[in-house]
């Protein structure tokens, strides 16, 4: 539907003296014309020309350089950054190949990286599995909570021979997993409890929610992370401590869940009031109402905002540099504090960066497709 | 549903019908209120019991006195005049200032630079609208703090020391640590100026509505941009002359291994803003392309029918129906805008919460700091939702749909 507006836009259309296809009461053709095709979308006007030309030289300026930087004068391998430092030389990728286990894994003891590696592809393969919606259902659920399980055994050890490592150890890859996801389960009832009590009847619960949710919305990530981070400790009775990736995860979960109440306040606000209606008229308590009738519809609405949340969740986790966890850009920033590799800084945050585009990218597209799956079921 | 819930509670007391009184859901409304609240303030008491001890045990002083005590640290920048003899109180406002700074200058940039590549999305420009999207998938999935790095280092590694400082112009000097430029000796004169400029705008917008009425009366449009011109350049310049005309510039010079004088964008301010900029700029860009294909067709060509030329097609049908869409999401990148230039702290740009934090490190005392950043971001963000608000019910449709 969008291209077909798009195509209305085009002033070719819209102005009748050279209609681009043949319109005498034949439908237009659907084969693939090249010369038809280059001329209606990049030379139709005299500006679009201009335009295009003008593109045209901005790559041609653009590209040669940076294919030469990055492929064709590349040091590709190196164990010495000497090779990366001589005139002329392009990307430094033998700074990868020596750091990328850092990068990855952070400060996870060398010989037992091949345990996070295991747990960061069992996250993902739970991830794509979900994204599936034919196994959305109580087995997803069960599966999460062994595939968690397994991932906390792998990452913490202790048991069945494996060496037990602290999660201060943890870093690179599978921190950043753990605090998106973690974040964001842990934050999901807790969220649909902010939501339900924002719609409340009942004046102080209602009161409590909005407050919490305006006030978390309306600080940055950094102020609740710090809160986590130098406030906690004081609210906690002497004595106790709590873990920093701990508090970390707290602050996280409290943050995303006032967004996500938000998101799903907005499926709740789209059921029809028919649905709450005949809800009550079946006799329903208003705990059976919610759980049975209202949530499972408005959950549903909610997903594709949910993924975003997701994404931008995952995003934000990298803000942990500053309370000093060791994330996917807290390794990828401390791989250049090495005096020799210093000044291939862009290598190693362009590595980063693809990891985080790819992860990011690929949700939010599967945010879309959802979103137009979804869609076709509800379209009025 | 209140009335249901109550008609239903006078129901089963009417009526009644033996069974507890908790059955009564009037009763059973009261009572989950009291035990929410009573929860919350418990909560609240323990954890305010626990840090009063804490900070007893620590020596911790608590109160905001330590607004009015002498900070002892210096900031990089600051827009109003900060030493360190100056007090904490002072530097947080030096910091807010920072903040005020970044936030408002990146809002405007990001605003022109999302409305430009929403627009290039929906160019029927292949290679145009390509452009846009590579763009916007690309920043949009990164997250802004690594964008951030990458900037800050890019600015320190690739410019020359400033021994070797670029001069694109005499005066002008580009070096990693930051960009220098000439810049007049701040007198009366250019603050009148200054004065002059906001007085044309307001006229201006004033000769705006008049002509707009007196279209509308007689069919006829009084020019309004001559006079508008001509009082944008009268104005200034009349108030600039009648204080004497200084012309005394201020020209940086390299003294040994930095510069001397002139006006300067620090190389921190320059990528958090770059940073700030182009990241939400990517997503104003979705915002304007949905909000301009949240319009109907119907109504392009109803305008082109009634023979309005395609500027004003875009100018008077297209936008101020779109902006209906667009304004309420803008609002809220405007926020997040605001709230990311708290990542200056990672970069060593001296934002509020980055003072707060040399605050808190040095007197200790991180409820009143973590308190005093939060109040002031709530602040700045209920601001602008209020005025985004205002504007909103302002370009509203009237006595339509609400």
């Amino acid at each position: 539907m969008r291209t077909d507006e798009r195509e209305l836009r085009n002033p070719a259309y819209t102005h009748t003296e050279e209609p681009d296809e043949p319109t005498a009461g034949h439908p237009p053709t659907r084969t693939w014309d090249l010369l038809g095709w280059t001329r209606k979308h990049l030379f139709s006007s005299i500006p679009n020309t201009i335009l295009t030309l003008l593109c045209l030289y901005l790559l041609w300026l653009a590209i040669p350089p940076v294919v030469d930087w990055a492929l064709l004068s590349a040091v590709w391998s190196s164990d010495t950054a000497d090779a990366c430092k001589v005139e002329g030389a392009g990307a430094c990728w033998a700074f990868v190949e020596q750091k990328h286990r850092f990068i990855l894994f952070g400060l996870y003891p060398f010989g037992e990286q091949w345990r996070p590696m295991v747990a960061v592809v069992l996250f993902i393969g739970l991830i794509a599995g979900s994204c599936w919606p034919g196994f959305w259902n109580k087995g997803l659920l069960a599966a999460w909570a062994v595939g968690l399980t397994v991932c906390g055994i792998l990452m913490w050890g202790g048991v069945f021979g494996l060496t037990y490592v602290e999660n201060s150890q943890w870093g690179g890859v599978p921190l950043t997993l753990i605090l998106s996801v973690v974040g964001i389960v842990a934050a999901m009832p807790l969220a649909v409890l902010l939501a339900l009590g924002r719609r409340s009847d009942l004046p102080a619960i209602k009161t409590v929610c909005v407050t919490f949710i305006e006030l978390i919305r309306g600080v940055p990530l950094i102020s609740v992370l710090f809160m986590a981070s130098i406030m906690f400790p004081l609210f906690m009775p002497e004595g106790v401590t709590v873990d920093k990736l701990l508090r970390a995860v707290a602050g996280i979960t409290l943050f995303t869940s006032a967004y996500l109440a938000e998101a799903i306040r907005g499926g709740l606000q789209s059921l029809p009031q028919g649905q709450y209606e005949a809800a009550d008229s079946l006799g329903l308590n208003y705990w059976q109402k919610t759980r049975l009738i209202i949530l499972p519809q408005a959950l549903r609405i909610v997903i594709p905002p949910l993924v975003n949340q997701f994404i931008s969740t995952f995003k934000d986790t990298s803000l942990v540099i500053i309370i000093g966890l060791y994330d996917l850009l807290t390794t990828a920033k401390t791989a250049l504090a090495d005096p020799e590799w210093r000044q291939f800084y862009a290598e190693s945050y362009i590595f980063a960066a693809a990891l985080y585009f790819c992860f990011a990218f690929f949700m939010s597209r599967y945010s879309q497709y959802l979103e137009r799956r979804l869609n076709t079921g509800t379209r009025r | 549903m209140a009335e249901q819930n109550s008609s239903r509670g006078t129901g089963s007391t009417a009526g009644g019908r033996s069974g507890s009184f908790l059955n009564d859901t009037r009763v059973r409304a009261v009572l989950y209120q009291i035990l929410t609240i009573g929860a919350v303030v418990a909560i609240a008491a323990y954890l305010v019991n626990n840090t009063l001890t804490n900070l007893a045990a620590r020596d911790i002083a608590t109160g905001f006195g330590f607004l009015e005590r002498e900070a002892g640290f210096d900031i990089s920048e600051s827009v109003i005049g900060y030493t360190p003899a100056d007090t904490y109180g002072r530097v947080l406002l030096a910091g807010l200032m920072n903040t005020l700074k970044v936030s408002v200058i990146g809002i405007v940039l990001a605003t022109l630079l999302g409305t430009i590549v929403g627009i290039a999305r929906l160019s029927n420009n292949w290679l145009v609208a390509k452009f846009a999207s590579v763009y916007v998938e690309g920043l949009r999935n990164i997250p802004l703090l690594l964008q951030l790095f990458f900037w800050y280092a890019l600015i320190q590694t690739a410019l020359p020391h400033p021994r070797d400082a670029l001069q694109p112009l005499e005066g002008f000097f580009l070096s990693n640590r930051g960009f220098r430029f000439p810049y007049p000796v701040w007198e009366t004169g250019w603050t009148l100026a200054l004065v002059g400029l906001a007085l044309a705008a307001v006229a201006t917008w004033w000769l705006n509505r008049r002509a707009g009425r007196i279209q509308g009366e007689t069919g006829r449009r009084p020019n309004v941009i001559g006079p508008a011109v001509a009082l944008f350049i009268g104005l200034p310049l009349a108030l600039w002359a009648v204080a004497g005309a200084p012309t005394a510039i201020d020209v940086p010079e390299l003294t040994g291994f930095n510069f001397r004088g002139g006006a300067r964008v620090t190389p921190e301010f320059a990528a958090l803003l770059v940073g700030l900029t182009l990241y939400t700029a990517a997503f104003i860009a979705e915002i304007v392309r949905g909000g301009i294909l949240a319009v109907p067709y119907g109504q392009t060509e109803a305008a082109v029918a009634i023979g309005l030329r395609r500027g004003l097609v875009m100018r008077l049908v297209l936008l101020p129906q779109a902006l209906r869409v667009i304004i309420p999401p803008l609002t809220s990148q405007y926020l997040n805008l605001t709230k990311n230039s708290s990542l200056a702290i990672a970069i060593g740009y001296p934002d509020l919460v980055a003072t707060a934090n040399t605050s808190i490190n040095q007197t200790g005392q991180a409820v009143e700091g973590v308190a005093i950043i939060m109040a002031v971001y709530l602040t700045v963000s209920l601001s602008i939702s209020a005025f985004m608000n205002w504007y909103n019910g302002h370009i509203a449709l009237r006595g339509g749909r609400k």
